[in-house]
């Protein structure tokens, strides 16, 4: 920047009053309906939450299936049914499920925001992600609530 | 693309876009998941021929390529909460970002034989 510039928005003689900018997000009786909420401030807070539980989840989960005890060898329907039949790794998957999901479904809804520039190639991108997420937490939760282990 | 217009964003703006590549990664492979996992309620041959295609070769090297984006992802993660809860986060960002970077290194070298064991084991025999 050349040195001669003044800089933006600074006073000329310093006893005026400075001028009063709008926040440019302020929302007024205009703003659309959908950014009145503070919805995008929870998920935003969601995000890091569930982030730091995830982080405990899904690393025992990775040290219970892939490191200990023979890595992937082990794993077996014989295998997920001595692990159900304990209701506290029944816990520990269902909230990991409902997590995770929950925050995979945000964070995509970030991207498709981000990327899809048509309104009406968003709204179906993520009409295609909600249903896709609700499905998978509806069987996920339903296969940990009904596992038997004497199925044949 | 117009020269001078390159956004330079460094080290802040490639772990920005490797949280993203890795992030949907683990999101799409979490479908998959909860789908074979349901099998269960299937029958246990269903589920078991399923995840006997997890013991392959080829699968357990993605599983390590599972395990590398989840480990960036979480160490990464950890590091936005810092930068966005600490007060010294925003001006350590850096340095974070190079520790997660070294964290990460230390820890796939050390999954190395624990993950692609079943590999390991059927490539050159069980020593």
């Amino acid at each position: 920047m050349a040195t001669t510039e003044t800089t933006p928005g600074a006073p000329e003689n310093p006893g005026a009053v400075a001028p009063v900018i709008e926040p440019p997000r302020k929302r007024t009786a205009r703003t659309p309906r959908s950014t009145r909420t503070n919805f995008e401030l929870f998920a935003w807070l969601f995000m890091r939450l569930s982030g730091i539980v995830l982080v405990i989840l899904v690393l025992g989960h990775l040290l219970i299936q892939l490191y200990l005890d023979g890595g992937i060898t082990k794993v077996s329907f014989a295998f997920v049914a001595g692990r159900w039949s304990n209701p506290w790794w029944q816990v520990w998957d269902l909230v990991m499920l409902w997590l995770a999901m929950l925050h995979g479904a945000n964070g995509l809804r970030t991207v498709i925001n981000d990327y899809a520039e048509r309104a009406a190639t968003r709204a179906w991108l993520k009409a295609l992600l909600y249903a896709a997420t609700v499905f998978t937490v509806l069987l996920g939760t339903l296969v940990i609530f009904t596992f038997d282990p004497n199925i044949s | 693309m117009p020269a001078g217009t390159m956004y330079r964003g460094r080290e802040g703006m490639w772990s920005w876009v490797a949280h993203r590549v890795t992030g949907v990664l683990i999101f799409f492979f979490l479908f998959v998941h909860v789908l074979d996992t349901s099998l269960v309620r299937v029958s246990p041959e269903a589920y078991d021929t399923v995840i006997a295609t997890y013991k392959n070769p080829v699968v357990n090297l993605m599983e390590f390529g599972l395990v590398a984006a989840i480990l960036f992802h979480a160490l990464n993660g950890l590091r936005i909460i810092a930068v966005d809860f600490w007060a010294k986060g925003p001006k350590m960002q850096r340095t974070m970002l190079w520790s997660v970077v070294v964290v990460w290194v230390v820890l796939m070298l050390g999954s190395i034989y624990p993950v692609l064991q079943h590999t390991i084991h059927q490539l050159f025999g069980k020593g």
